[in-house]
């Protein structure tokens, strides 16, 4: 029964739809465009669930595969599926979409059913991102995702979002032209548009070294690598709140996604000559951003800064098999980096999901994000604060949080690559430390120093809810993770092995 | 059965931790009291039950995984149990102190003048206090990397909440701060230790490593191209490092002082009785890969003498009755650590153990001190405090006879293990180790017996007289006695079966050459009673009790001396005033150096130099070509007829040509 349910294009247009009729039927009625979302999103995360039950572990092929041409002359196909790669994200989607519109609950007054909507669109669009097998319909997807996006942050954003929302878009939209070109000419080659077959097509040095460089163009700025990565403080301080958690949750993960669907099974020969870059650039996020996050006076800013610094391990993770073959002769060790870089891209989107809607429940009753403005909350909110510290410490990479297994996994792997690299990226248990819990201090602790802070408010029922969930799934996470790693285990061998074989 | 047992021992606290922490409001604060005292008590019974099999009747080390937390690679990461000597003896250490801890604290967070009646602080306090024992006992019974990184971990962030646990003094969030970050500069080489072991062992399992280690000690690693280290000395540096910052060596000792901005009873249980023996534990754990590495056990010891040495003399000079316990604290960490380094496990481990009692006694008694000072803790309030609290007195007097190891208390027999051990000791540095020690021992004997003068005896303060000052309520008494039972009497049957080996039995290895316990064993030892009849006229006892009388000399005798003498020297003063200076450095150095450049990165080169200098004038540039662009879009015909005419010939000419 479940094979024949097209579940990934539910998982697609239930939402986009949902968003549609939030558009109409919400207008003028708030409390129906809100009732309406829930219940779409909560329908989506749901159905998404029999999407890991009814997974297979043992096959890296694609499954709950989905089939119809689309536009048959240039070979265009409607074609989804997920693998152990794709699925965890699929479901880090629907389940953030979940906590996006809780959030937005009672804090978004002006034009509900059309923030509502935009958030609903970009649900279903995100899903199409992580399961299109077709590269066209990847790129519609991957650039259809900016439109919602910018007229959310354009829309409901701070002072300086028209700024932030062009900076934004440009920098997205130039990155992913580059991956477009590169589609065309792989398609030009191989008569074909679909990503299973750029995969296995064989492709020249030069070829594969300029796609290389054209899909890091797009999934750098996505991620955001350095030096890329400017967009990304200013489109999170400017977006409203459930904006800036789907940025870092989701939006971050596509890039991650591209390396490991594109650039390393697509160009091994291009991934195993550059690898060094990817892995310098991923080492200065680690320890220059970190020290960049130190810097920041506005909470937004620090968190956005430390999920560029977090998500440097991810991108450490992808490329370190090369180095580990080379120095030791055989592929021991690289599967431990490559699945500590994609458990990582779940917890950060755990984290910094609940960093940044803990920053959102005090500027929803402070407005402001200075972290100058507060000291003592803890005396007023106490459980807000508890699970506040929840979320910094698994940010910091506690072990027993999710924070700690993608980073441990990676350090262990680096350190086998070359121990300087690994040496490099251990620092950030003393800089993400640092920047994470000396802000703890002068936000939560303290003495209440101020008027504002003495008439804060402890979280509301709605507000628990959301903190208690992500706080579980972190503490879940960190605590057993086996799970989620058998279910990537044999796509992530697969995958090691297209990136070790060359195709020149 | 026995995994039953265990599980129960570790969890029991874990449940006490959830209900007192999440339902402390509903179960009021008897309530909360009750579960976590429960929980730990349970523990502690079983613990006991536990001990009296693998120590007192010597069974077989158990080894077992509780749960798979994941496989990647082919490498099981676990969550398990090795039980043997070792753990089963630190488990009843850790669960009967985290025991009188839980009761005394009834007593001593009764009232707190920093938190509203409304705040349920009490609740939270053991929420945290059986968190810690949790965590304690999960890094103490793990049979493998993985889980002593969590526990390594867990009892760190606990220690954090703690020393912070006055949320609203600048003072404590400051300690806890650093107290982290120093620890993560230890864990920092910790965690590539561990690296290490998955790269060169490929397993996190204990029993699998020490397999390989016969097989893996010759591997050399190229640390930069040309340079190649020993991979086990390098692996165990690493790994020391983390020791370093967990039991407050020099230079990551600094956190350690400051730690006493928390609450008394959690300086006692975490900064003195167990968490900060971690690193020796860890050491002893790992004997026999440090058995294998001459230049990670000098430096084990090196750095062991020196912070034994040097923090014992800070303590001469400090005036708040917690600050001496804690530099005592550092100085005696210093001596199980040097124990380490000579190859001497057992004796450092005999240390941890006796330590664990005298001076979690010591610290509680300071506590009742507190309690009854109206929570000031500056000895200048005190003197004279004998006849106002007598339990209270005896109590620190038998727990500064141990500390200082006066003959046949506790203390005496692991001190005077260690130093007779590293007397036997021929590795690098073991004789600059044994005089520092040897002189530690009149130091220690000194500030110890300074603070009981300055507390106890003399003149009455201006506070003392004004105020009321009486004994402690029974909570907080009961568990001094409890305490101050075996810190006086364990030392006499334990230091037989100490020095032989066969306490430990395999739970710890040392290669027959560097055995010096069984040196010692063999040249010194008859019997425990000769033992101490015969140390009477040794130079240890001698300082000790020369130690005790310069003390009253000054403090009892001549009380204006210690002024004068403060005048006479004051740059030796100084000097241990700012305690050599590392706070200092590292404010200059690490603190602000790091925030500056942290500025720097963030103001000139993401924003100056990447923001505005790569990216906007990247869209200026576009910018601006585009404009000059549109100014061939001007709308005229014969512009662009024009144009077209001159294409046209310039193509002309380029075909013609």
């Amino acid at each position: 029964m479940l094979t024949s349910f097209p579940i990934l294009s539910t998982l697609i247009w239930l939402p986009i739809l949902g968003g549609l009729l939030v558009l109409f039927a919400g207008r003028n009625n708030d409390s129906a465009a809100k009732w309406l979302s829930l219940i779409t999103v909560g329908l989506t995360f749901i159905l998404s669930i029999p999407l890991w039950i009814g997974f297979d572990n043992s096959t890296a092929s694609m499954q709950f595969v989905e089939h119809i041409a689309w536009i048959p002359m240039f070979n265009i196909n409607y074609h989804l599926g997920v693998d152990g790669l794709s699925m965890p994200l699929v479901l880090l989607t629907t389940f953030t979409q979940v906590l996006v519109v809780a959030s937005a609950w009672d804090v978004i007054k002006d034009r509900v059913e059309q923030y509502m909507g935009a958030f609903l669109i970009m649900g279903g669009i995100m899903v199409g991102v992580f399961v299109a097998l077709d590269s066209i319909l990847f790129y519609v997807f991957w650039e259809a995702l900016l439109i919602p996006m910018f007229i959310v942050i354009g829309k409901w954003g701070g002072p300086r979002r028209v700024y932030a929302t062009l900076k934004f878009f440009l920098y997205t939209f130039l990155g992913s032209v580059f991956m477009l070109v590169s589609f065309l000419y792989m398609y030009s080659q191989s008569g074909s548009f679909s990503i299973l077959d750029f995969q296995a097509m064989p492709l020249g040095m030069t070829a594969q070294i300029l796609i290389f460089l054209a899909f890091l163009a797009a999934f750098a700025v996505k991620i955001p690598m350095f030096p890329v990565h400017t967009w990304l403080p200013d489109a999170h301080v400017e977006a409203p709140t459930a904006g800036s958690v789907v940025l870092a949750a989701i939006m971050l993960k596509m890039g991650g996604y591209g390396f490991v669907r594109f650039s390393l099974p697509i160009t091994p020969d291009a991934s195993m000559t550059l690898d060094w870059l990817i892995i310098v650039l991923s080492l200065i996020a680690i320890v220059y951003i970190g020290m960049v996050a130190l810097a920041q006076n506005d909470m937004k800013k620090l968190v956005a800064y430390s999920s560029i610094s977090h998500m440097g391990f991810v991108t450490l993770g992808m490329f370190l098999v090369y180095d580990i073959v080379q120095s030791t002769g055989s592929m021991q060790g690289a599967q431990l980096g490559m699945e500590g870089a994609m458990v990582q891209m779940i917890s950060h989107g755990f984290i910094s999901g609940a960093m940044f809607l803990a920053i959102g429940v005090l500027y929803d009753r402070m407005h402001t994000r200075e972290i100058s403005a507060y000291s003592g909350v803890v005396n007023k909110m106490p459980w807000f604060v508890l699970f506040a510290v929840i979320f910094s410490m698994a940010n910091v990479g506690l072990p027993g949080t999710s924070g700690f297994v993608g980073e441990f996994m990676v350090i262990l792997s680096a350190f086998k690559a070359n121990l300087w690299y690994g040496t490099f990226a251990a620092l950030t248990l003393v800089i993400g430390a640092a920047y994470t819990l000396w802000m703890v201090k002068r936000v939560f602790f303290g003495p209440v120093t101020n008027e504002n802070v003495e008439q804060l408010q402890d979280l509301n029922k709605r507000e628990f809810a959301i903190m208690a969930t992500l706080a579980v799934a972190i503490i879940a996470l960190g605590v057993f993770p086996s799970p989620l790693i058998e279910v990537m285990h044999t796509s992530v061998g697969q995958l090691l092995v297209q990136a070790t074989t060359s195709k020149l | 059965m026995l995994h039953t047992i265990l599980t129960l021992i570790l969890v029991t606290p874990l449940i006490g931790a959830l209900i007192a922490g999440l339902f402390g409001r509903q179960i009021g604060r008897s309530g909360a009291h009750f579960v976590a005292i429960i929980g730990v008590a349970i523990s502690t019974l079983l613990s006991a039950y536990i001990f009296n099999m693998f120590v007192l009747n010597s069974t077989e080390a158990y080894n077992a995984s509780l749960y798979t937390w994941l496989v990647s690679d082919g490498i099981r990461f676990e969550i398990g149990f090795m039980i043997d000597q070792l753990s089963a003896t630190m488990m009843l250490v850790v669960t009967f102190v985290s025991l009188m801890v839980h009761i005394y604290t009834v007593g001593y967070m009764d009232h707190d003048e920093d938190y509203d009646h409304n705040d349920p602080y009490y609740q939270r306090f053991f929420s945290y206090i059986s968190l810690f024992t949790f965590s304690m006992l999960s890094l103490v019974m793990a049979n493998n990397f993985l889980q002593l990184f969590f526990g390594w971990e867990a009892v760190g962030l606990v220690s954090y909440l703690l020393i912070g646990f006055y949320m609203k003094r600048e003072s404590a969030i400051q300690a806890n701060l650093k107290a982290f970050l120093v620890n993560r500069v230890g864990d920092l080489g910790f965690i590539l230790g561990i690296a290490v072991i998955f790269v060169y062992f490929n397993t996190m399992d204990y029993n699998e490593f020490f397999g390989q280690l016969a097989a893996n000690k010759d591997v050399m690693i190229e640390v930069i191209p040309g340079v190649e280290w020993s991979m086990i000395t390098l692996m165990l540096i690493l790994l020391f490092i983390g020791a370093m910052g967990k039991s407050a060596q020099m230079p990551l000792h600094v956190w350690l002082p400051e730690s006493m901005e928390g609450p008394t009873p959690i300086s006692a249980l975490i900064h003195a009785a167990t968490m900060v023996t971690a690193g020796v534990f860890l050491i002893a754990r790992l004997s026999p890969a440090f058995e294998l590495s001459e230049t990670a056990l000098s430096v084990v010891l090196i750095v062991g003498a020196l912070t034994a040495f040097l923090m014992g003399l800070v303590g001469l000079i400090q005036t708040d009755i917690k600050r001496v316990v804690a530099y005592s604290t550092l100085s005696q960490l210093g001596y199980m650590i040097a124990a380490m380094g000579a190859s001497a496990y057992a004796a450092g481990m005999f240390h941890v153990l006796t330590h664990a009692f005298f001076k979690a006694l010591l610290f509680l008694a300071a506590g009742s001190v507190i309690i009854a000072m109206h929570h000031k803790q500056e000895m200048s309030d005190m003197g004279g405090l004998k006849k106002y609290m007598p339990i209270t007195y005896v109590a620190m007097l038998v727990g500064s006879l141990a500390l200082i190891g006066f003959p046949g208390f506790s203390g005496f027999f692991s001190k005077d293990s260690i130093l007779l051990s590293l007397n036997e000791a021929e590795r690098f540095g073991s004789s600059f180790s044994y005089v520092l020690l040897m002189a530690g021992v009149f130091i220690t004997a000194f500030y110890s017996f300074r603070m009981f003068f300055l507390v106890f005896h003399g003149e009455e303060s201006e506070y003392v007289k004004t105020h009321q000052i009486k004994e402690s309520p029974w909570v907080v008494t009961v568990p001094l006695i409890l305490l101050a039972i075996p810190a006086a009497l364990m030392g006499l049957p334990m230091i037989e079966p100490m020095l032989n080996g066969t306490y430990f039995g395999d739970s710890i290895y040392v290669e027959p050459a560097n055995d010096v316990m069984l040196a010692v064993y063999t040249n010194y030892f008859h019997g425990a009673i000769d033992f101490v009849v015969h140390s009477l006229l040794t130079l240890p006892v001698i300082l000790a009790l020369s130690g005790v009388f310069l003390a009253w000399l000054l403090y009892v005798k001549l009380p204006t001396m210690p002024a004068k003498l403060k005048k006479m020297c004051p740059r030796g003063f100084y000097v241990l005033d700012s305690a050599y200076g590392f706070d200092r450095f590292n404010d200059i150095v690490f603190v602000d150096g790091t925030r500056k450049l942290g500025h720097f990165f963030s103001r000139v080169v993401d924003t100056k130099i990447i923001d505005v200098g790569m990216v906007t004038n990247t869209f200026t540039a576009v910018a601006n070509s585009a404009k000059a662009l549109r100014q061939t879009q001007t709308g005229f015909l014969y512009h662009y007829a024009f144009v077209m005419i001159l294409g046209l010939l310039v193509m002309l000419v380029w075909t013609l040509w």
